[in-house]
């Protein structure tokens, strides 16, 4: 699972969804991949406006990144930043969780990731 | 999940069991033959969970009708007769398998509060949808390969960089298909997630994740789009499907209230759902037909496959007839094919678009595409 989609992620459980608390989920004991992909400028470009910055940032320090700027860079930056934009290429889309857990920092559950698949069943007490 | 049911599958399956209701365990198997009788040509036989000399697909279908209709007492949105109506199919004849229950009309199953509670309506589907797809995932991955036109123009209308979810995503057919979004695919069966991971090849893995329609975990508008095709007919009550639709339109943009007119009208939410009215399929369903109904999913075995080749022609791979499968069902001979039923919900026209605006959805656009209905809609705000 892409670190992209991390930032489109939270707790599942019903009480969370409204609390500030529950996004983003907290990696634990995180193992990463990192793939070798191509980089796609225009689909990173359209992306950005629809990245949750704070959440990504946090994100990234959690996963042993370096800090990223507080804000984050507009779009004539990126296109005038070749490095910067392959930073968030390597980030966003070719840095993988595949194992490990996602914890919401409301509720505490913990969801697994297995082979780079988070499941986010419920127990019933949950739900 | 995906759409349903092409040739190879469902083919030969040759019962169609009204989802059973009522309130007690052997109650919801009451074996009446549907009022009438079946309609299909070759008789129904009046079934019995216990009973004998019943072709084989149908013996695992009322195996699993028993069995279901013991953990689960109070079925779906409710009808009050319990009945189980087999019909034959022979395949010969794209009307030939028919649903003849003595169903109510359907403006009244619809109309009916559910009647079993969430936690039942929801161990029912672990039954009779979740454990079903564990079990067939491979067989039904195989079977789904070609994404839908009108699911593959929508996918590939987005603007580049959109951001959305397949909720349901089966094997995952849809998520590669505009390699300029990013797509998010989830689903119920953790084996059709794992297939849906691979799906464009190792290489490019998919991003996946399994989770439940009623519980995902995505964050309240922030998506361009959702997809959720072919899943949402097999929630079990009204109410719950309506929670499943609402679910979706969580998960889009809302629209921009500035009213200047050139506001955002916010994510789409694309949903295929079964139809009701699709007479001129195999399965013959049509307006009047049950809406909920249990489905058989037939797993051949490969013994009998290669068995069968030497006798093929007659039904291509549609598979055999029932009574042809029944002589090779003796005890001794090869493994039985096994069938598992699936729980559908059929929608008749225009019953998903109230759906939609029953939970705050605008409906976009809507439609009929072979046997299902779709609609392409967005928050009111």
């Amino acid at each position: 699972m892409k670190v992209l989609s991390l930032n489109f992620l939270t707790c599942a459980v019903k009480a969370c969804k409204s609390t500030t608390g529950a996004y983003p989920l907290h990696p634990k004991d995180a193992e990463l991949v990192e793939d070798d992909l191509e980089i796609n400028s225009d689909l990173l470009l359209n992306i950005m406006p629809r990245i949750d910055w704070p959440a990504l940032s946090t994100t990234a320090t959690e996963l042993g990144f370096p800090s990223l700027p507080a804000q984050p860079p507009t779009k004539e930056e990126l296109e005038a930043d070749e490095k910067m934009l392959r930073d968030l290429h390597h980030l966003l889309m070719e840095t993988q969780m595949m194992e490990g857990k996602l914890v919401c920092g409301n509720c505490g559950h913990e969801y697994a990731v297995r082979e780079g698949i988070a499941n986010f069943l419920l127990p019933a007490h949950l739900v | 999940m995906q759409p349903t049911i092409p040739a190879a599958a469902d083919a030969d399956a040759a019962a169609v069991t009204a989802a059973a209701s009522g309130t007690a365990a052997a109650g919801a198997l009451n074996q009446q033959p549907s009022s009438g009788g079946s309609a299909a040509s070759h008789a129904a036989a009046p079934n019995s969970a216990s009973g004998n000399g019943m072709q084989p697909p149908i013996t695992a279908t009322a195996a699993t009708a028993a069995t279901a209709a013991d953990v689960v007492p109070v079925p779906p949105a409710g009808q009050n007769d319990s009945t189980i109506a087999i019909a034959t199919a022979t395949s010969k004849g794209p009307s030939s398998l028919t649903a003849n229950t003595a169903a109510a009309p359907p403006s009244t199953a619809a109309s009916l509060a559910p009647s079993s509670s969430s936690a039942e309506a929801a161990s029912y589907e672990a039954t009779h949808v979740h454990a079903v797809y564990e079990s067939i995932a491979p067989h039904f991955s195989a079977t789904r390969y070609k994404p839908w036109p009108v699911i593959a123009d929508f996918l590939s209308s987005l603007s580049p960089g959109s951001v959305g979810f397949d909720v349901g995503c089966g094997n995952g057919k849809y998520l590669g298909v505009n390699p300029g979004v990013h797509m998010l695919g989830s689903d119920r069966s953790a084996s059709l997630v794992r297939f849906a991971r691979d799906h464009g090849g190792v290489e490019r893995s998919q991003d996946v994740a399994v989770a439940d329609g009623l519980s995902l975990p995505f964050p309240e508008g922030r998506a361009d789009f959702a997809i959720c095709v072919a899943v949402i007919h097999h929630m079990s009550t009204r109410e719950r499907r309506r929670e499943a639709v609402r679910a979706l339109l969580d998960c889009v943009r809302r629209p921009s209230a500035d009213g200047s007119g050139n506001g955002d009208d916010g994510g789409k939410i694309l949903v295929y759902v079964w139809a009701l009215e699709q007479s001129n399929s195999r399965r013959g369903w049509d307006e009047g037909s049950e809406q909920d109904l249990l489905v058989p999913w037939v797993m051949k075995q490969k013994k009998e496959k290669k068995e069968k080749k030497k006798t093929k022609g007659k039904a291509a791979d549609e598979g055999v007839e029932p009574a042809e499968a029944g002589a090779e069902d003796g005890s001794s001979g090869p493994p039985a094919d096994t069938t598992y039923q699936r729980y559908y919900h059929l929608f008749r026209k225009g019953e998903l678009e109230e759906d939609v605006e029953a939970v705050g959805g605008k409906v976009v656009r809507n439609g009929y595409d072979k046997d299902n209905w779709w609609v392409v809609a967005s928050r009111c705000s």
